[in-house]
């Protein structure tokens, strides 16, 4: 048995594994998922060790004597005392500390999520889509402000509203199952050439 | 001590971090950002990541103790675990190596199948939505056909007018609506930021004192 078949193989064992539980929920489902969170989990480990700890820890320190960067190591050691019912209360200065960044996320938020999509949406209306995009953009917004009993004239222009989140979430659900497929063909393009086809 | 200093950290940092934002100055730009804030983020982000892997671990140990409902399957968790740690840490994560070997045979099939088995389940959802017979569930999967048969040949073959009605699917309902809702979205982080950057919302650091 070569060893592409064998790594395949094992591959394949797995895939089938996951695969089983459209069948019922069984035991070769619940190990091949306990497995692939550890697995994963192992993963993330090797990456932040390799990744962060490596280059920003542990050679600026013992390598380039950066003995500053003692402080900030500390403190994320902070984190681990959430597990202590007394001592509990130093993770909250690491926490304090990754939350400064919220700061910035004030006039950036409101600049890429409002102010653009504000100027965008408020382009002269020149075409039949543009005027179609900002009639919804509007009844969309409207439909979400409940400070005014949708009702009347004003609850037929809300509802229109609804209609544009209805396209809207049936396009992205299109989306999202044609991207589940292409992965479900991938699988099974899997299956029938690279583990049957070997096995020929 | 346990939550005033904290708060008052995270004030102090967000306020500067909203002058960063406006400000071009090189204290700001350089000797805060780049200098302090950046490096000692990734000195303690390590420990981060250890604290879930930690409680990870601790939930699947009491799950074993406790003879927990499906508790052997825990034991694959920590096998998985041990194994793909030991093989990173040790060999190395070349290719070739058993660490790369595991990505490339185990985690990343079962993540694909995983995924994909969502396909399924979608479906499921969707025969239960056209079930339902109210104009909306109605309305929602005309748009997703449109758009799921304008990406296969069959949807061409059908009408060639397909990928131009998904097409604007896409670039008008499906705009605005995503528009409508962004703009939502957005106020209402900035909100939260707003109540975070002035004390307001605290419950990112727990409870207790």
């Amino acid at each position: 048995m070569s060893y592409e078949l064998m790594s395949n193989l094992v591959g394949a064992f797995f895939t089938l594994c996951i695969f089983s539980f459209l069948y019922k929920d069984n035991p070769f489902y619940q190990m091949s998922e306990q497995l692939l969170v550890g697995i994963s989990l192992g993963y993330g480990l090797v990456l932040t060790y390799d990744r962060l700890f490596v280059p920003f820890l542990w050679q600026p320190i013992v390598i380039k004597h950066n003995f500053i960067l003692i402080i900030p190591a500390i403190l994320g050691t902070f984190y681990l005392f959430r597990f202590s019912r007394k001592l509990g209360w130093l993770s909250r200065y690491p926490i304090a500390f990754s939350m400064m960044i919220i700061g910035m996320g004030v006039p950036l938020g409101i600049h890429a999520s409002i102010l653009v999509q504000m100027r965008q949406g408020m382009v002269p209306l020149e075409t039949v889509n543009l005027f179609l995009i900002f009639i919804g953009t509007v009844a969309v917004l409207l439909y979400f402000f409940f400070s005014k009993a949708h009702s009347g004239t004003y609850g037929k222009f809300v509802n229109v509203g609804k209609w544009y989140m209805m396209i809207g979430f049936g396009a992205s659900f299109g989306l999202t199952v044609m991207a589940r497929i292409s992965l479900l063909i991938g699988r099974i393009q899997f299956l029938v050439n690279d583990v049957f086809g070997l096995l020929k | 001590m346990k939550k005033t200093i904290p708060l008052f950290i995270v004030i102090l940092g967000g306020l500067i971090f909203v002058a960063y934002a406006f400000s071009p100055h090189r204290f700001l730009q350089d000797d805060f950002y780049n200098k302090f804030y950046v490096p000692w983020t990734y000195a303690s982000a390590p420990f981060a990541a250890l604290l879930g892997i930690i409680s990870l671990s601790m939930m699947h140990s009491s799950k074993i103790k406790r003879r927990a409902p499906k508790w052997q399957f825990s034991y694959f968790f920590f096998a998985g675990f041990i194994v793909t740690a030991l093989a990173g840490l040790i060999g190395g994560m070349q290719k070739g190596g058993l660490f790369m070997w595991m990505f490339e045979n185990m985690q990343m099939p079962m993540s694909a199948t995983m995924f994909s088995l969502l396909a399924f389940y979608m479906a499921s959802a969707a025969y239960k939505a056209f079930r339902a017979r109210s104009m909306e569930a109605t309305v929602l999967l005309v748009a997703a056909i449109f758009v799921m048969l304008a990406q296969v040949p069959l949807g061409v073959k059908i009408s060639k007018h397909l990928p131009t009605i998904s097409q604007w699917i896409l670039d008008v309902p499906n705009l605005a609506s995503k528009r409508g809702i962004g703009l939502g979205v957005g106020l209402g982080a900035v909100a939260t930021s707003l109540k975070i950057l002035l004390g307001i919302e605290r419950s990112y650091l727990g409870g207790g004192d």
